[in-house]
């Protein structure tokens, strides 16, 4: 860029400044703009799920069309079951991924793995559906908890291994040598000292993948699919929050609208507790290179 | 400028005036070279190092003396495409035939910045060696924490806070902490890479004394580009100038009447 | 003198013998690292295979005809393409400037009390579930856009072909603006990660030129312009995929229309209603290809923009 193309000595100095606070101002503007229609969703959500809010709601099963009150137990239990299944297989895959690429990382299939983790991130929700459709659903012939819980971890993975990835390179080298220097074998010194101290930054990570896919829908629309029973079994249809969500609001019913904005807002308020938590625990994020 | 001297042989005379049995060296290498990539580092260095004793090693930054102090516990291979050759024997054995682990066990290291396990409390630092790789040791830890405590002159200091975090104390008292760190594994030989330069004067003064208690227990090698602390603290000392060793002399003798010339000008701060 | 014969082969290299253990570990890492390759060449194959049925049938002409009729057994992407094309479009339209324009906030304008809380409450905001989004479209934008938005862009720009017809509320414009909304974040927070790479110094080199702070704000949005084209790409590509919300508000119909008030369709929406319900192998078949086209385009759109966000925080790790 050559300085040329912007010429600070043309034109009127009082046009210039006009165009300067003018700027400025649309940014400020653009800034309350978008910033409001989120706090908006937010608000919303917040006002409307509280006041259709009760006991009800967590103690009870959905109703069917016609009966008022009803709740969402099984919803809430089958999204603890699917996000527990989908840690289960996203957790341990990222960390150990993102340690062979932070650790091993001097040649090019690391390099592959890197613009891979890149691809699978960037993959539409959907899509993680329909491969676990194909991988999970055809092959043990039905809907299952185990279907939708495998396409969460899927999702999950790449978040979890560039986090643990972009953590063990925060980590020091010269406690990574102190260790070694001590006579700890390489793999000891990666478990106990690198992937320790990195932990607090990890866990974040792992939190705020958590709070990702308790909220995704899509790709258990043909995997988990759906159950208005309360299930605890791994091959069977299961409900989750968001696709019941996602079923009441389309519905015609106002009194499934209620719940509908009821369990919208336990999952705000879920994420909205999870990266409270993550705030608190990354405050002193860099004591660690110090 | 080409530089060549039979260090081996000064090493012998010294060993005969001294009248001392010279058979026991803790170190010795031969035709030792590092080459990072194409680039060499270290060129066919030849050394010995007799057992307690304090070595130096001063020059000019990027001379070499680190990397030649890193490859003695094969920490080199923490550095990619870093080739050594050469042969290198501690205790008369030849390191490849060494298990790494038990080679850094007996050959142990003290860094540049202090580096204690900031997750670790001071007690879980100075047990950490065993802790880590999961040996037991033959005494018991709180033993082993008080005895290597004293010996780094940090147990009055820390003995009521032990299980405070490591990274609470000061950076001479963390250097002090890595050294006991260190010796809690029963090292023979210890190699210091600029133990000081980080430390303010009074730690600098500590650490030093403790390399001066140590010549009974342990053999010493200490990177340092301060030349008065090469003279305060060592008995031998190597010069070394854009990867060769210069000269390698009894310490009194290289700072009062060094043989060659370019050693002279660095000693009297000609350049470096 | 520093010249040195690099070693050959006959001198005798130390290196120490690799500990059992330490391979067993990496060998343990490497092969999960291989799973993550694994899984994304398992998902292009499966989507390649279970097309199949699909391709076969239709060809090429998958991707230019527009009818899909389950029925009759006629499938055809076209119509879904539009709807994700015009619906990530006007979502970009509506979102770059906004985006700009916080992203220049946050990082030239805005004191360090609220620039860090406001960069904390976007954050969360942007975790707010698509769902829940789509859920507030059909409820709060959608009659907003039928009783007052639609109506006054009726009024003033009627005569262009993009705003006439009904005003139902949901529609292209509707799912764009959702977008907008859900994209919002992603440009912001890249855009502001590029724009704090650019040294201060030039800034100040251009202050010291006479600039008012418009102008140096302007010379570092032209340094920052490859990595700020990454991140609107990068935002594409999230409204690409973009699934629940689009689905609730888009009116979920396979037509093409010029005006932005009609429903459409988009690639992700039709997976998403009809897949748990194709029981015709050729329909699920058809939904799979759709779901191959939507992989491949935003496969192609998020590995454009690494490439040129990388490039930007590559030059300026350099510096």
């Amino acid at each position: 860029m050559k300085l040329d193309d912007i010429k600070f000595t043309d034109g009127n100095l009082q046009r210039r400044k006009i165009l300067n606070r003018l700027m400025l101002s649309l940014c400020t503007i653009a800034a309350v703009l978008s910033v409001a229609p989120l706090l908006y969703v937010f608000f919303y959500t917040t006002f409307s799920g509280i006041s259709a809010l009760n006991i009800d709601f967590f103690t009870q099963l959905p109703k069917p069309v016609g009966e008022t009150g009803g709740g969402m137990a099984n919803s809430i239990i089958g999204t603890l079951i699917l996000v527990t299944i989908g840690s289960l297989i996203g957790i341990p895959v990222g960390i150990l991924s993102g340690i062979y690429v932070a650790e091993y990382s001097n040649n090019i299939f690391s390099n592959i793995i890197k613009f891979v983790t890149d691809v699978l991130s960037g993959i539409p929700s959907i899509i993680i559906g329909i491969f676990a459709y194909g991988v999970v659903v055809l092959t043990m012939g039905g809907f299952s908890a185990l279907a939708g819980g495998f396409a969460l971890g899927i999702i999950m993975i790449p978040t979890v291994t560039r986090t643990t990835e972009e953590m063990l390179k925060l980590v020091p080298v010269n406690l990574r040598e102190a260790s070694l220097a001590l006579g700890v074998s390489r793999w000891k010194t990666s478990l106990k000292i690198v992937l320790k101290t990195a932990s607090t930054g990890i866990i974040t990570g792992i939190l705020l993948s958590i709070a990702r896919v308790a909220g995704e829908t899509a790709p258990l629309l043909f995997t988990s699919f759906g159950n208005r029973f309360m299930s605890y079994s791994l091959t069977e249809p299961i409900d989750s929050m968001p696709v019941r969500i996602f079923n009441y609001a389309i519905s015609p019913f106002e009194e499934w609208h209620k719940l509908a904005w009821a369990g919208a807002f336990i999952l705000i308020f879920l994420i909205f507790i999870l990266n409270l938590v993550v705030r608190f625990i990354t405050r002193d994020k860099y004591s660690i290179n110090n | 400028m080409k530089v060549i001297l039979d260090t081996e042989l000064k090493f012998e005379e010294h060993q005969k005036l001294k009248g001392k049995d010279s058979s026991k060296f803790a170190i010795t290498t031969t035709d030792l070279s590092v080459h990072f990539g194409l680039k060499a580092a270290i060129k066919k260095i030849n050394l010995k190092i007799r057992r307690n004793t304090v070595t130096s090693i001063i020059g000019p930054s990027g001379c070499g003396k680190s990397t030649l102090l890193r490859s003695l516990n094969l920490m080199h291979e923490l550095t990619p495409r870093t080739k050594v050759t050469g042969t290198i024997k501690i205790l008369d054995k030849d390191i490849t035939e060494y298990d790494v682990i038990n080679l850094r066990n007996k050959v142990g290291m003290v860094f540049q910045k202090p580096n204690p396990f900031p997750k670790m409390s001071i007690y879980e630092n100075v047990i950490s060696g065993y802790k880590l790789s999961g040996k037991n040791p033959s005494e018991s830890f709180d033993d082993i924490v008080e005895r290597c405590l004293i010996h780094s002159a940090l147990w009055d200091e820390v003995k009521d806070r032990l299980n405070k975090p490591a990274i609470s104390l000061s950076g001479g008292q963390q250097q002090r902490l890595c050294i006991a760190r260190t010796i809690a594994i029963n090292p023979e030989i210890i190699l210091m890479d600029e133990p000081t330069s980080a430390l303010d004067p009074l730690s600098t003064m500590k650490i030093e004394k403790l390399i001066h208690d140590f010549k009974n227990d342990y053999t010493i090698i200490i990177v340092t580009h301060n030349m008065q602390q090469a003279a305060r603290v060592s008995d031998f000392t190597a010069f070394m100038f854009i990867g060769d060793l210069v000269e390698f002399d009894k310490t009194k003798k290289l700072f009062t009447v060094p043989t060659v010339k370019l050693t002279e000008e660095y000693i009297t701060g000609k350049f470096g | 003198m520093n010249k040195s014969i690099p070693p050959h082969g006959t001198e005798k290299v130390i290196i120490s013998r690799k500990k059992f253990s330490d391979l067993i570990f990496e060998n343990l890492t490497f092969v999960f690292a291989l799973m993550i390759l694994g899984i994304v060449l398992w998902i292009i194959y499966e989507m390649y295979f279970y097309s199949g049925e699909s391709r076969s049938a239709f060809g090429w002409e998958f991707i230019w005809s527009n009818e899909w009729e389950p029925v009759r057994k006629e499938f055809g992407a076209l119509a879904f393409v539009y709807g994700t094309a015009v619906s990530s479009i006007l979502a970009l339209i509506i979102a770059l400037p906004l985006s700009l324009g916080v992203a220049i906030f946050l990082s030239e304008l805005a004191p360090k009390i609220i620039k860090s809380t406001l960069s904390f409450v976007i954050e969360i905001l942007a975790a707010i579930p698509s769902i829940i989004f789509g859920f507030w479209g059909i409820f709060v934008l959608a009659p907003f856009m039928r009783s007052d938005l639609q109506p006054f862009l009726q009024k003033y720009f009627g005569y262009l072909p993009f705003f006439q017809g009904t005003p139902l509320g949901t529609g292209l414009l509707t799912a764009g603006i959702i977008l907008a909304i859900m994209i919002i974040p992603i440009i912001t927070a890249i855009s502001r990660d590029v724009l704090k790479a650019i040294p201060q110094s030039q800034r100040e080199a251009a202050y010291a030129l006479g600039a008012t702070k418009w102008e140096a704000i302007k010379m570092a949005l032209l340094n920052a312009k490859s990595g700020i084209l990454g991140a609107t790409v990068l935002g594409f590509g999230r409204a690409v995929g973009e699934t629940m919300a689009v689905t609730m508000v888009i009116g979920n119909r396979a037509d093409i229309n010029i005006s932005f008030f009609e429903p459409a369709y988009t690639m992700a929406s039709v997976i998403a209603n009809e897949f748990a319900e194709a029981s015709e192998i050729l329909h699920l078949s058809s939904l799979i290809e759709v779901g191959l086209l939507l992989f491949g385009v935003t496969f192609l759109i998020n590995s454009f923009a690494r490439l040129l966000i990388f490039s930007v925080t590559r030059n300026a790790e350099g510096r």
